[in-house]
């Protein structure tokens, strides 16, 4: 923990000077409502604290749960079906890359015509930003099986079912880890834009609606909320990951 | 087929896809029950194409393979396979490395597995390596884990392919001595793929010499010093002239 820390200090540091320099920039701007500082901005998150910490980043949690649950299922089954069969890789994979071109967030609108202000909208925008990264993640962990060992595997006389549990499945544990630390934040990220283009409730429609008001530290508030939130559901996911791999540089 | 053979080839041939001539053509040859023959050759003349023959990775397009007096091709569980790398799984511990021939083949109790485990943990060297991670063992012990996981195939015929290929050269020598050691003790059948004749020379009872590209035959020569050897038997006269001899026909091909 101690070298954890030491390993920090320059980032912290480097954080620390910016923070410092926006805090004089905007006091010398003096106009919150374009450029609020840093200092205003952690008092508007006092100030609020109520509505935001009670209704806001629940709603936002919960799509952000529901949707990278989806995300994570379907990018896990697509992985896995395109990696049992070749035919189903051809099919699928360009259609997965294609995907990835359409721009979501201007389709969002649309997305609320059809689903209305409830959770269902954002939890398409989240899922349709999030499954991809995990999808090809945890393919490129499946290719990246040696082959040389599913080989020593068939010589032991190994079934498809027991290369996949004994040697697919923890070969692939690490890919799946680092797939659902990059779609932690892609998904707040997908639930704030659903929530900015539609929403009742919510980090990203509270930030939206602060927005109207000119009220800069406002729309920051929630915004710093949501990274905070990314930043510990990462930080849980990296515990639970060196509790489970501690192998992963001896591949 | 010849009645003692443990491995025979019997006219094979195999070309790989998309080439238009053969790797290995109408070869045939065998090995006798309890006989350590090494395999040399340039690199890249087939040698392993031949183990993945035997262990089925590929199928022949004519001829036939027998193990034990069967054709392989309705047999299971008749070789067991070492690779030059020891793809010891680093997510295992080297006991759950060793058993997982076990594993796969099923019907052993955990307890039994535990006990055929630690056995031929003892035999290699590792009893008290079982719970470490494969990285925290040396090159040289990492080898000796993975032949304990061959061992454990239970098959009589094993396959090396260029095992201590990897390894410094002081380790080397002494798991060589170590190899001689397992295989007198039990009586496996051992083919061993090398391109280092002094390797050759000092394990086997035969090598074989793989002295044309494609493999139509495989030059049989006898290694006539008893077991069990040291490095001083490499030096007689005899077995020197041998290694020369071998050297000569393998600077042929690379000519």
């Amino acid at each position: 923990m101690k070298n954890n820390a030491k390993a920090n200090l320059p980032a912290a540091i480097l954080l620390f000077a910016l923070l410092i320099i926006w805090q004089a920039a905007a006091m010398h701007m003096n106009a919150a409502y374009i450029l609020p500082s840093p200092i205003q901005i952690v008092k508007k998150l006092w100030d609020l604290r109520v509505p935001l910490f009670k209704a806001h980043l629940p709603a936002t949690m919960e799509v952000v749960t529901v949707g990278l649950t989806i995300s994570i299922v379907l990018g896990l089954v697509l992985a896995v079906i395109m990696d049992m069969s070749e035919t189903v890789e051809k099919a699928i994979y360009p259609l997965v890359i294609a995907s990835q071109t359409i721009p979501t967030t201007a389709l969002a609108p649309l997305f609320v015509l059809w689903f209305g202000y409830g959770i269902w909208s954002k939890v398409l925008v989240t899922v349709l930003m999030t499954f991809f990264p995990i999808t090809i993640t945890v393919f490129d962990g499946f290719k990246s099986v040696k082959t040389e060992m599913t080989e020593l595997m068939q010589t032991f006389g190994a079934d498809k079912k027991q290369i996949f549990l004994k040697l697919k499945l923890p070969a692939v544990l690490p890919y799946f880890f680092s797939a659902i630390k990059m779609a932690i934040p892609i998904s707040i990220i997908g639930a704030a834009i659903g929530e900015w283009l539609g929403a009742q409730s919510g980090l990203g429609y509270f930030s939206r609606r602060m927005m109207t008001q000119l009220d800069g530290a406002g729309v920051f508030a929630p915004i710093l909320l949501l990274s905070i939130a990314a930043m510990v559901l990462v930080a849980i996911v990296g515990v639970f990951e060196k509790k489970l791999i501690r192998w992963r540089k001896d591949l | 087929m010849i009645p003692e053979a443990m491995l025979e080839f019997n006219n094979v041939s195999l070309t790989y896809n998309g080439e238009a001539t053969p790797t290995i053509d109408n070869l045939s040859f065998s090995i006798k029950r309890g006989e350590f023959v090494c395999l040399i050759g340039p690199s890249g003349c087939g040698k392993s194409t031949i183990f993945r023959l035997v262990n089925k990775l590929l199928k022949p397009q004519c001829g036939e393979i027998y193990a034990d007096g069967q054709s392989i091709s309705d047999h299971k569980n008749y070789c067991g396979y070492m690779p030059q790398n020891d793809l010891l799984f680093p997510w295992r511990t080297v006991a759950d490395n060793v058993r997982l021939p076990l594993e796969i083949k099923g019907g052993l109790s955990k307890s039994e597995m535990d006990d055929r485990v630690n056995e031929v943990l003892k035999n290699v060297g590792l009893e008290n390596w079982g719970q470490k991670s494969p990285s925290e063992l040396s090159g040289g012990m990492r080898q000796r884990a993975a032949f304990a996981r061959t061992l454990l195939t239970g098959c009589d015929l094993l396959l090396l392919d260029e095992p201590f290929s990897a390894l410094d050269y002081l380790t080397r020598l002494s798991l060589r001595e170590w190899l001689l050691d397992q295989w007198e003790r039990d009586k496996k059948t051992i083919l061993f793929i090398t391109h280092d004749v002094d390797e050759a020379v000092f394990l086997s009872n035969r090598v074989f010499v793989a002295e044309h590209y494609p493999i139509d035959s495989l030059t049989s020569v006898d290694i006539p010093a008893a077991y069990p050897r040291s490095l001083k038997s490499l030096s007689e006269p005899g077995i020197a002239d041998i290694k020369e001899r071998l050297i000569g026909m393998l600077r042929k091909e690379t000519a």
